[in-house]
């Protein structure tokens, strides 16, 4: 069903809207894309990583004849160092291999360079490492435990950021409440697992010293600055390439000592050496995320409106800092969203990032969300059944249903459909006839659930927001350069980097509608930094809403310019042009001109404008928006097995509003994607740890990313709001999925509990974990 | 992730097969038949054997008959082999319904049921299925011919009791009884994972009784085995719920849990609880 | 380093001669040393079923097979789908049903799905899910996935009549 149009403003528009198929697919689907490891290299590179989670090293004992790059090799080279100027943020450095300490298993120490990828593996398995092991800190609770060893000397008892909020007057707010609920959540570690896993290929150009680095990265130029400045080097003496990247998810925002290593290698050895990563040491090694424990305590009056939020946030943020976004991208995000859609005017939060002798964490789809909504949805199911209430009417009773709203963090919350999507949700659902048949499974001896989750979902925010955290860096702009060339097809450079996304295609609808063209004349360029504008690149749910709307700034120049062109070819008025078909036409006559025409015009024949027109016809648009918040209602009904604590989950509905759809087949895509990573992180994925720093997930088979089988149908429901913070009316929605899904499967594997009196309030909720909490409610009650 | 160096050797008769083996095993020398198991782990190089014989141009290793009395499985026959039926006997219908559950379509295509065996993973479907049947071993080195009990086949975790010279050559697997009824049950976590726990059952009515119950457990200690607790609490009852429940109770009991980081002591007995119990319910169905 | 053996290699019909060792499986030699770099490479384990390549009609993971071991053999993969300029019906299917985000694990369900329908044309779509449950994908949540394979089926089963 695709919902009446909330406030459409019912502009004509031909292409935006549409689902029409994608412009990347044809060459994806024949084999004919160019993804990093399929470039050809002289010499390949084997990372030696450490075996130790904690420990310094004594020596490296290298096979003779071997070239085998340490830390010895690098001095030079600048440790990577992020920043944040806010929140007690202690900044430490990286090296880009381990300078006399290891701080977690996996830590690049050596880099083996051979003629193969073969062959420098078996020289890695010879290299000696003689590393003096000591006790490692794995878990965040017992790193900030008293008398633990410190990680970084510049950071005592292991805490790297912290962030502090109350609002005034909560304590008087807290001690009037009717109740207090509360929930002790735990997330456990993930990893963003892209099928193609990180991969580089620097080339040194002899003829300019150049070195051109190819890999998978969601931002291009951000690589580049980074790397320049590591290695003491000139940008421009760099060009990065993201070409066709296997998925990101987060993963591949941050930047890699890898990568740092692959260009210094390039310029030492003046030739073209590679890197691809295999699986096992993108499990162990890459960027890990969404290690938390979360308190959060609701204070409610007696209605069951929520009156203040409490909230104790202890983010495991590993080993070292990720660059750019640093390590306060999860607790921070948790501290500033934790309230999600609801009215609440008063909260206090403490937030810290831990420094741990594990994976770095970085950010990942949906970042901290997907944790905080589904601790903040349990509470309130939590709350609904302290209350004796329906799960919806607690939501009926708590979400923000006034625009714009101002929380209790400060956040601006553009308008949104928290109710309506949730009304939506409990209509298509039919709540009243799945209760029924829970009670009939019930009798027989069957346990189904039923769980909401309602969320919103901050997008598209530009540089004020990253500020707002204090970061050194605001990745918040985006410039788009939309040229038509003489021939008259038309070119737009985009500093965002797709890898997925079908921004290619959503972009040329955009430019399409604007140009009056069919969008498969535009090309939409990416992903080179000599050839795409300085941009940020693709990650937190906001290509379409900034590069799109950089993309609309600059296309509606370009018609501006051609208007004039026209006006000036047709001798027509300018109000009396319009843009279509490929052509400029005079409104009521039967004129025209082609915009081909049109641009080999102003072009080559420039003179006869008069000065009135610069030649040539290429514009540049920079956006930088506010943000704007998309929001969804997620429900999933489950079957839980009790004997085996095994979790299906048999319907899986989305109402979502993420303002104007352009494409509702690749938004529609976006979701699919989401909900699945966000089953995924409820009940499958877990990177796990042993008591030595060691990773007991490192393949597939342990560490397991749902398949077609463990995936319901998706049902999706749209309301279209029209953002009015975001030039092209569209939210972002690229996260949503991921954020709405553990929350809404974990309040229904606790509504199907429900008869045990058992809860679970960690994320996998595995089988073991479901039957270990089935167990303890049968000994509390025998008890 | 790629394999450590070995060379190569490709026998085309059963004969240079074992000779082959015979000289090379002391040298860190393997078999490669599918390779669907033994590949993987030589990609994380836990195995970097120095000599690999590959076995799939071997004539005659492609056997699978049946004498009347067994089932002969050669070296080189795939799982998908068994996709469709592979004898005139409920064997086949077993046999059919157990292949499905091994890991999944492509890696069917290519890995074989003596590979299985031999790698000897506790989770592996076919060990399980040979431990309950009673099939018996063909080992064949360049010493001779010996012959295996599947009780004393399965030696550990990835361990059995051939010697480094012998093949597994082939496999004879009982035919069952024209009335025999089976069931089979296995839980895992995503569709096509290895097992954390699983069952298979065989037996006869007669007199509307249970008779030789067979109840094997798979997944939940080092090798799979049949159980002896759960085939005598079945035997000489009707079958049904109460005699379902008491054989799969005596079989959680009496199993020597692994445990992982997913599967505890105390889930593991649950699970093999459970598959006991349905893999009976199956044979119902 | 050990030895390298000469072996030629038909992969769409086109022999390529190379050398590779006894180690070097299909899945870097048709990318590596015949060029082929439509297959892709995901896990080396033989889980995510990215490098998925038809083998003598049987849809195998190519990380799992050494090159030498498919000498001989006919070796098809997502390369060698189209006809000409003409996309294989499940080649569009993928594309009309936005079946492919980064397009990274596509060739291998593709070949998957080709294989598997070539061989079981009549195949149940429960069955059909339990083939798609062979290969991961990260981006689509597999839904288009199964939508596009299915419709495909249809149109290669009607092609085949």
């Amino acid at each position: 069903m695709n919902a009446p149009t909330k406030g459409s403003r019912g502009d004509a528009l031909k292409w935006v809207g549409r689902a029409i198929r994608r412009l990347e697919d044809p060459a994806l689907v024949t084999g004919q894309g160019h993804f990093t490891a399929d470039l050809p290299a002289t010499h390949w590179v084997r990372f030696v990583r450490s075996p130790n989670a904690a420990g310094t090293i004594n020596s490296i004992k290298t096979p003779d004849g071997a070239l085998v790059i340490t830390a010895a090799d690098l001095t030079a080279v600048k440790k990577i160092t992020p920043m944040l100027h806010k929140f007690e943020y202690k900044p430490v450095g990286q090296p880009v291999l381990a300078d006399g300490v290891v701080r977690f298993v996996g830590e690049a120490v050596a880099a083996v360079v051979a003629s193969s990828e073969e062959e420098a593996e078996d020289i890695a398995d010879l290299v000696e490492l003689d590393i003096s092991a000591s006790a490692p800190l794995v878990d965040a609770r017992d790193a900030l435990a008293s008398g633990a060893p410190q990680i970084h000397t510049g950071a005592p008892g292991n805490v790297i950021v912290k962030g502090e909020v109350k609002t005034a007057g909560f304590d008087d707010v807290w001690a009037s409440a009717a109740k207090i609920i509360k929930i002790d959540a735990r997330s456990h570690r993930q990893n963003a697992t892209p099928m193609e896993a990180r991969a580089a290929h620097a080339a040194y150009d002899k003829t300019n010293g150049r070195v051109t680095l190819t890999c998978t990265t969601q931002m291009p130029h951000l690589m580049r600055t980074a790397i320049a400045d590591l290695l003491g080097m000139r940008e421009s003496d760099l060009r990065v390439i993201a070409p066709d990247v296997g998925g990101g998810f987060g993963q591949k925002m941050s930047l890699c000592t890898e990568y740092v290593l692959l260009v210094w290698l390039a310029r030492k050895l003046k030739s073209t050496v590679a890197w691809t990563e295999d699986r096992r040491e993108n499990l162990i090694a890459s960027f890990h995320s969404r290690d938390q424990y979360v308190t959060l305590e609701g204070a409610f009056d007696k209605d069951a409106k929520l009156l203040a939020l409490r909230a104790d946030v202890v983010s495991n943020v590993g080993a070292y800092s990720c660059f750019p976004t640093t390590c306060g991208v999860e607790p921070l995000m948790a501290m500033a969203e934790m309230p999600g859609p609801y009215d609440v005017r008063q909260y206090q939060c403490l937030a810290r990032g831990v420094l741990t002798n594990t994976c770095t964490m970085a950010a990942y789809r949906g970042v901290s969300r997907p944790i905080i909504t589904f601790t903040l949805e349990r509470l309130m199911d939590k709350a609904a059944k302290a209350f004796a209430l329906d799960p919806v009417d607690i939501r009926r009773r708590n979400l923000i249903g006034t625009f714009p709203y101002t929380s209790a963090t400060g956040l601006i919350y553009d308008e949104a459909t928290y109710k309506e999507t949730l009304e939506m949700a409990v209509h298509e659902i039919d709540v009243p006839a799945f209760r029924a048949r829970q009670k009939e499974a019930r009798a027989k001896g069957r346990y189904l659930g039923i769980g909401f989750a309602t969320f919103s979902e901050r997008t598209g925010y530009g540089s004020p927001a990253f500020a707002a955290r204090g970061m050194a860096i605001t990745p918040g702009w985006e410039t788009v350069h939309v040229s038509v060339d003489p021939s008259g097809y038309v070119e737009a450079r985009i500093g965002a980097s797709p890898h997925g996304q079908g921004l290619r295609t959503t972009l040329a609808q955009i430019i399409a509608d604007e140009l009056g063209i069919p969008p498969d004349l535009v090309k939409v360029v990416h992903g080179d930094t000599d050839t795409a504008p300085y941009g940020w690149g693709t990650f937190a749910s906001r290509s379409l809403v900034i590069s799109g709307g950089a993309t609309l700034i600059a296309a509606r120049k370009v018609r501006a310019k051609l208007i004039k062109i026209a006006s000036h070819m047709l001798e027509a008025a300018e109000n009396d042009i319009v843009l279509e078909d490929g052509h400029a036409k005079v409104a009521g006559t039967d004129r025209s001109i082609t915009i081909a025409s049109m641009a080999r015009e102003i072009y080559t024949q420039t003179h006869r404008f008069k000065g009135e027109l610069e030649p040539g016809l290429s514009e540049s648009g920079t956006y930088d928006p506010p943000g704007t918040f998309s929001n969804a209602c997620h429900v999933a009904i489950v079957e839980l097995d009790p004997e085996t604590g095994f979790v299906k989950v048999e319907r899986y509905l989305v109402a979502e509003d993420a303002g104007r759809i352009i494409n509702p087949m690749i938004a529609d895509g976006q979701v699919h994607g989401g909900v699945a990573q966000g089953i995924g992180n409820a009940l499958l994925e877990e990177i796990v740890y042993d008591g030595d720093g060691g990773i007991l997930t490192a393949n597939l088979a342990d560490y397991m990313p749902p398949t077609a089988h463990e995936m319901p149908h998706v049902e999706l429901h749209h309301i279209e709001t029209p953002s009015t913070q975001s030039i092209t009316k569209a939210k972002g929605l690229g996260e949503g999925g991921t954020i709405g899904a553990p929350a809404a499967v974990l309040n229904a594997i606790n509504d199907a509990l429900t008869p045990f009196n058992a809860e679970i309030d960690t994320i996998p909720a595995t089988p073991q974990r479901i039957r270990a909490a089935l167990r303890e409610a049968t000994t509390k009650k025998s008890a | 992730m790629k394999p450590a160096p070995f060379v190569r050797h490709v026998p085309r008769t059963l004969q240079q097969a074992l000779a082959m083996l015979s000289q090379l095993a002391g040298q860190d020398g393997r078999i490669l038949a599918g390779g669907q198991s033994l590949v993987p782990i030589m990609a994380f190089r836990l195995a970097k054997p120095a000599h690999l014989i590959d076995i799939n141009e071997v004539e005659g290793l492609d056997r699978l008959d049946s004498d009347g009395k067994a089932l002969t499985i050669g070296a080189r026959v795939r799982h998908a082999a068994f996709h469709g039926p592979v004898v005139d006997n409920p064997l086949a219908a077993l046999l059919t319904y157990v292949a499905r559950h091994i890991a999944h379509y492509p890696i069917r295509m290519r890995g074989t049921f003596c590979g299985s065996l031999a790698h000897a993973d506790p989770a592996s479907e076919w060990c399980l299925t040979t431990a309950t049947l009673g099939a018996t071993m063909i080992a064949r080195s360049t010493r001779g011919t010996r012959e295996i009990a599947a009780k004393d086949f399965f030696d550990g975790i990835m361990s059995t009791a051939l010697a480094e010279d012998e093949l597994l050559a082939e496999v004879r697997l009982p035919l069952l009884a024209a009335d025999a009824k089976f069931g089979f049950n296995e839980f895992s976590r995503r569709a096509g994972d290895f097992a954390m726990a699983s069952s298979l059952v065989a037996y006869r009515v007669v007199d509307s009784k249970i008779a030789e119950a067979r109840v094997g457990v798979g997944g939940a200690e080092p090798s799979p085995r049949r159980i002896a607790e759960a085939e005598a609490a079945l035997n000489g009852q009707p079958p049904g719920d109460a005699a379902f429940r008491a054989a799969a109770l005596a079989a959680s009991d009496a199993v020597d849990p692994l445990e992982d980081h997913q599967t505890n002591a105390e889930y593991r007995r649950d699970l093999v609880r459970v598959v006991v119990r349905r893999a009976l319910e199956h044979s119902l169905q | 380093m050990t030895e390298k053996i000469a072996l030629t290699l038909t992969i769409n019909g086109h022999a390529h001669a190379i050398a590779v060792e006894a180690r070097r499986t299909l899945a870097d030699a048709i990318r590596e040393d015949c060029g082929q770099t439509g297959t892709h490479i995901g896990c080396e384990h033989g889980i995510c079923g990215a490098c998925t390549v038809i083998v003598n009609g049987e849809p195998v993971r190519s990380c799992l097979m050494f090159a030498v071991q498919a000498e001989g053999k006919k070796i098809r993969t997502v390369e060698g789908l189209a006809d000409g300029d003409t996309l294989h019906a499940m080649q569009q299917a993928f594309m009309d049903h936005h079946g492919l985000q980064c397009g990274f694990c596509t060739p291998g369900f593709l070949m998957l799905a080709v294989g598997v329908l070539e061989r079981e044309p009549d195949i149940s779509d429960g069955d059909l899910l339990d083939v798609l449950s062979s290969n991961l994908c990260r981006c689509t949540g597999y839904q288009n996935i199964i939508k596009a394979v299915r419709a495909a089926a249809a149109e290669m089963r009607k092609r085949c009549v």
